[in-house]
C-alpha cells in the first residue's frame, strides 16, 4: 500500500469516527500510578475537553500536516498528538500559569524580548483556529479540515511566515504554539497523552525513561540495543 | 501587623550552594542560624526520585524546578533609552526555585578561574597597555588573588566531589590535565568520568592539532565518594537527565547531596521553605542591619531579627534585594556614580553541530559534565593587543543528553515540519555531536541592573530591570573562536556541519536558552566608589550584611561560575569566623 493511500484511508476513518460518542474516559495522564494501568486512548474515541468539535477538526487536520504519516515513522495522528494538545490546554501551559501576565503589554516590541501578548496559549489557539477558519471560508469556500492536503500545507506555511494576518491574535505566534506543542506531543513521554506506544521513540531510537547506562558508556559507535520504557510502565 | 520572631544570630537569605556552605560554617561557630528559602523544600527522595525525574516535558520543557516568572522575574531592554518589557516566560536563563537552588538542576561544570581573570584590569594594563581597554568597557579587578583563594577552591572541590585530572600540581605540569590552569595544591578528589565517543573523537583530533585536550572537571561522581561532611555520592549512571533535573542517583553534586544532609542534623540550624524575604531591615542610622522581613508560607509578614545577614539568593535576586533594601547607592549609567547594579555581564557562547552519517553517538547516554575540553584559546593565552579584543573561551565536546524534544539538531536546509522534517529527524538523531565555545563577557558602562519604573511583583515591589546587549569586543572574541572551531570541525571530517556564533548585528535575544550565568550587579572590589562589596564579600555600607554568589563578579570569566562562587564563599566564611565575629565592623577600611 502506498503511503498516500494509507494516509487517505486513515484520515477518512478518523473523520468518520469523530461523530461517535466516546466510550471511555481518559485519565489525566499525569499520575504515575493511575496511568500505568490504563492503555493509551484511541484518538477516534477521544472526546476533547478544551476544543469544541470544529476546533478539534482543525487540530486533527493541522497535526496531520505538521507530522504526516507519509514515509517512514508514525505521524501525529497515530501517536495521539491531538490528545496531548487538548490536555495541555487545560494545564499550566494552556493557562500561562507560570508566566508573568501583568500589564502593560507591548506586543509590538521586537520578538527578541519573547512572549509579550496578554493572551494565554489556550486563548491564542481559540482565536487562531477561528481566524484561520474564517480565512479558509473567505478564500476557499470551506473550513480548513475540508481542504485538500496541499492547500492545508500552503495555509500553514502562510501562518508560519506571518503572510496571513489576523486582527485579534498573531498568526505567527499561533502557528509557533501549534508546531511546538505538536512536536512535544510526538516526543514527550506517553504519560502526557501523546507518543502512543512510544512510537516516535522507537522510530528514532530513544530509550525513553530507562535512565541507566553505566555499562554502555564505553561501548562506542554501537547502536544501543534496548527498546524504550515509559513512565506509564509500558515497555517497547 | 507583622509578627516578630525570636532573634537568631545569623539569618541566611536563600538555601542553595552558598548558604548551605554558610550554614555549615556559621553553625561550626556555635551560632544559631536560620535559612529562609523562597521556594519549596525538596530533596533527592521523594522529589528527584526515579522514575518521575525522567520526564523531559515536565522538567526540561515546562521548567518544573525553575523560578516561576509569575512569582518572580525582571524586565529587559537593550539600551538605556529603550522601553523594558518583562521576561514573561523563561528562555535565555533559568534561575532555580526551592531548596538547593540552581545547584539542583545544573550540569556540574566546575572550574577555577584563571589567575589573570581575578585581576583582569591590572593584567590587561600591565601586559598590553591601558589603551587596549575600550572607552565604554568597565572591567575591574576582583580585589583578591588566586593564591589567596586556592585553599578554598580545593576545599569546595572536595566538598562537591569533583571528578577530573589536575594539569598543574604546585607548578608542575601534569599529563592529561589542563596545562594552562592555575596551580593546584592537590589532585581532584575523583578521577575523570568515563569517555563517550564524542569525547574520544574530539580528544584525538585536538591532540593531532597540537592542542591540549582534557576531561571536563565534573560535579558528577565517577566513583563512590564520601566528602569531608560525611555526605556520600554514588557513581553516575549516565542517565541523560541532568541539566534541568534533580539527580535521581545521588551522583550530581548539589546542596542536597553534598551539604544539607549534614547541616540538617545540627541543632543550631533551622530552615523555612516558602518564605520570601522582602527586604533587609536597617537600623535608623543605616549603618547596620537589624534582620529581615519576610512573607511566610501562609502569606503573613514576619520580622526576623538577626545580628548577621548573609544573602545567598540567585545573583539577580541578591541585587534586587540590595536595591529594595536601600543598601549601597544605586548605579547611574549616565553620571557613572553609584554601585548597586553596575557591571551586569553574561556569557558569550557559540558552537558547531557536526553530523556523521555512519557514527552512533547514543546521545541519551550522558551526564551533565560529560565532556572533553581544551583551554588553548583562554584569556591567559591570547595577545589582546594583536587579537583586537579582551576575552577568551574554552571549547568543549559535550554529550549531556539526547532528549528528543529539545535535542534534535537537523542539517542545514531541513524543514521545520512535514514529511521531510520527519525524515531528517530519523536520519540525524543519534548521529551528531557538538563543539561549544564558552566565553567570557566583559562589563560595560551601559550594561546594568536597576529597579523598573512600571512593572511590579505580587507584593507590589518594583521588578528589577536589566539593560544589556552584546558589544563589539565580545563579538570579535567569539568570531575569533568561530574560526578555530571551523578548523577543528573540518578536521573531524563530518558529513555535514553548521556553525552558530553571534555576529556584529546580533542583539541579546531572551528566547533561546543560552546560560544561567548572570553575573555582576553587587560586585566586589577594592574601593567603595566602584564596588558594592569589599574583598570579603561584605557590603561597604552595612557591615553586618554579606553577599555571596556570582553577583560579586565585576565581569564574567570564561568559565562556568560555580567553582569560583564556591571558593569565594569559603573565603568569606573564613573572614567572618576569624575576623568579623571577634570584632564586628568593616573588615576593610574605606
Amino acid at each position: 500500500m502506498s503511503s498516500e493511500l494509507k494516509n487517505a484511508s486513515r484520515r477518512g476513518f478518523i473523520k468518520g469516527s469523530l461523530m461517535m460518542i466516546p466510550a471511555v474516559t481518559v485519565g489525566s495522564g499525569v499520575s504515575l500510578t493511575a496511568a500505568a494501568a490504563e492503555p493509551p486512548a484511541n484518538l477516534d474515541a477521544y472526546q476533547p475537553t478544551f476544543f469544541d468539535a470544529d476546533e478539534w477538526r482543525f487540530i486533527l487536520a493541522a497535526c496531520d500536516r505538521l507530522i504526516p504519516s507519509d514515509g517512514e515513522g508514525p505521524g501525529a495522528l497515530e501517536t495521539n498528538v491531538p490528545i496531548f494538545i487538548d490536555q495541555q490546554m487545560e494545564g499550566k501551559f494552556g493557562h500561562a500559569t507560570d508566566w508573568y501576565m501583568k500589564g502593560p503589554f507591548h506586543p509590538d516590541v521586537s520578538p527578541l524580548f519573547g512572549y509579550q501578548s496578554p493572551l494565554a496559549p489556550r486563548d491564542v489557539y481559540r482565536k487562531g483556529i477561528a481566524a484561520t477558519g474564517r480565512h479558509c471560508q473567505d478564500n476557499h469556500g470551506k473550513g480548513f479540515a475540508a481542504l485538500d492536503a496541499d492547500t492545508q500545507t500552503q495555509i500553514l506555511t502562510q501562518l508560519e511566515k506571518g503572510e496571513i494576518e489576523f486582527d485579534d491574535v498573531s498568526s505567527g505566534q499561533f502557528f509557533a504554539f501549534l508546531l511546538q506543542n505538536t512536536k512535544e506531543g510526538y516526543f514527550a513521554d506517553p504519560i502526557h497523552g501523546g507518543n502512543k506506544h512510544m512510537a516516535s521513540w522507537k522510530f528514532i531510537g530513544f530509550p525513553g525513561a530507562r535512565a541507566s547506562y553505566l555499562e554502555w558508556v564505553e561501548q562506542h559507535n554501537k547502536a544501543y540495543p534496548l527498546g524504550p520504557v515509559s513512565l506509564t510502565g509500558e515497555r517497547g | 501587623m507583622a509578627k516578630t520572631n525570636p532573634h537568631v544570630d545569623v539569618v541566611l537569605i536563600g538555601l542553595g550552594w552558598t548558604n548551605s556552605i554558610m550554614g555549615m560554617e556559621m553553625t561550626d561557630e556555635g551560632l544559631s542560624v536560620l535559612a529562609l528559602e523562597r521556594g519549596p523544600d525538596q530533596d533527592t527522595v521523594p522529589d528527584f526520585a526515579y522514575p518521575k525525574m525522567a520526564d523531559e516535558l515536565t522538567y526540561g520543557v515546562r521548567y518544573q524546578l525553575m523560578q516561576r516568572p509569575a512569582k518572580s522575574t525582571l524586565t529587559v531592554r537593550h539600551g538605556v533609552r529603550d522601553l523594558a518589557v518583562p521576561y514573561r516566560s523563561l528562555g535565555s536563563f533559568l534561575p532555580g526555585n526551592g531548596v538547593g537552588g540552581a545547584g539542583t538542576h545544573w550540569n556540574g561544570h566546575t572550574w577555577r578561574p584563571q589567575p589573570q581573570e581575578l585581576r583582569l584590569k591590572s593584567y590587561v594594563e600591565e601586559t598590553f597597555g591601558s589603551d587596549t581597554i575600550p572607552e565604554e568597557m568597565a572591567i575591574q579587578d576582583f580585589g583578591i588573588s588566586y593564591d589567596e583563594l586556592e585553599p578554598h577552591f580545593d576545599f569546595f572541590e572536595k566538598v562537591a566531589g569533583i571528578a577530573g585530572k589536575a594539569g598543574n600540581l604546585n607548578g608542575e605540569i601534569q599529563e592529561g590535565g589542563n596545562p594552562f590552569e592555575g596551580w593546584r595544591s592537590d589532585e581532584y578528589p575523583m578521577p575523570p568520568m568515563k569517555r563517550t565517543l564524542n569525547d574520544t573523537l574530539f580528544r584525538d583530533m585536538a591532540a593531532e592539532q597540537g592542542l591540549h585536550p582534557f576531561p571536563m572537571p565534573a560535579a558528577n561522581a565517577s566513583e563512590a565518594y564520601t566528602n569531608p561532611y560525611g555526605m556520600q555520592l554514588a557513581p553516575c549512571n549516565y542517565c541523560g537527565f541532568c541539566e534541568r533535573y534533580g539527580c535521581l542517583n545521588y551522583s550530581k553534586s548539589s546542596p542536597q547531596t553534598c551539604v544539607l544532609g549534614a547541616l540538617k542534623q545540627r541543632k543550631n540550624f533551622a530552615y523555612r521553605a516558602n518564605c520570601e524575604v522582602m527586604k533587609v531591615n536597617l537600623a535608623s542610622d543605616g549603618k547596620t542591619a537589624t534582620g529581615v522581613t519576610y512573607i511566610d508560607e501562609n502569606g503573613d509578614e514576619v520580622i526576623q531579627p538577626a545580628d548577621l545577614v548573609i544573602m545567598g539568593a540567585y545573583s539577580l535576586h541578591n541585587v534586587h534585594l540590595l536595591l529594595l533594601s536601600g543598601i549601597g547607592k544605586p548605579y547611574d549609567p549616565i553620571s557613572g556614580e553609584g554601585v548597586v547594579g553596575k557591571n551586569y555581564a553574561y556569557q558569550m557562547n557559540g558552537g558547531a553541530t557536526l553530523y556523521f552519517k555512519d557514527k552512533e553517538f547514543n546521545p541519551f547516554i550522558g551526564a551533565g559534565a560529560n565532556a572533553e575540553v581544551l583551554n588553548d584559546f583562554g584569556v591567559e593565552q591570547i595577545d589582546f593587543g594583536q587579537a583586537g579584543f579582551i576575552g577568551g573561551s574554552y571549547f568543549s565536546a559535550a554529550m549531556t543528553n539526547g532528549q528528543p524534544i529539545r535535542n534534535m539538531p537537523l542539517p542545514k536546509g531541513a524543514p521545520n515540519w512535514g514529511a521531510q522534517w520527519k525524515q531528517a529527524v530519523q536520519e540525524t538523531y543519534g548521529h551528531t555531536m557538538t563543539i561549544g565555545s564558552h566565553g567570557s563577557n566583559m562589563s560595560y558602562r551601559d550594561c546594568y541592573l536597576d529597579l523598573d519604573p512600571t512593572y511590579t511583583d505580587d507584593h507590589g515591589r518594583p521588578l528589577m530591570r536589566m539593560t544589556f546587549n552584546w558589544k563589539d569586543n565580545d563579538v570579535r572574541m567569539t568570531q575569533f573562536m568561530k574560526q578555530k572551531i571551523d578548523i577543528l570541525s573540518k578536521a573531524l571530517k563530518p558529513d555535514d556541519y553548521k556553525l552558530s556564533f553571534k555576529d556584529f548585528d546580533s542583539q541579546y535575544d531572551v528566547r533561546p536558552y543560552q546560560t544561567t550565568h548572570n553575573v555582576g550587579g553587587a560586585i566586589m572590589g577594592t574601593d567603595p566608589t566602584s564596588s558594592v562589596l569589599n574583598r570579603y564579600l561584605q557590603t561597604w555600607d552595612v557591615h553586618n550584611v554579606f553577599v555571596m554568589g556570582a553577583s560579586a563578579f565585576p565581569q564574567n570569566i570564561q568559565y562556568n561560575p560555580t567553582g569560583l562562587v564556591g571558593g569565594l564563599t569559603y573565603w568569606a566564611a573564613k573572614a567572618i569566623r576569624e575576623q568579623y565575629l571577634p570584632n564586628p565592623g568593616p573588615l576593610v577600611q574605606a
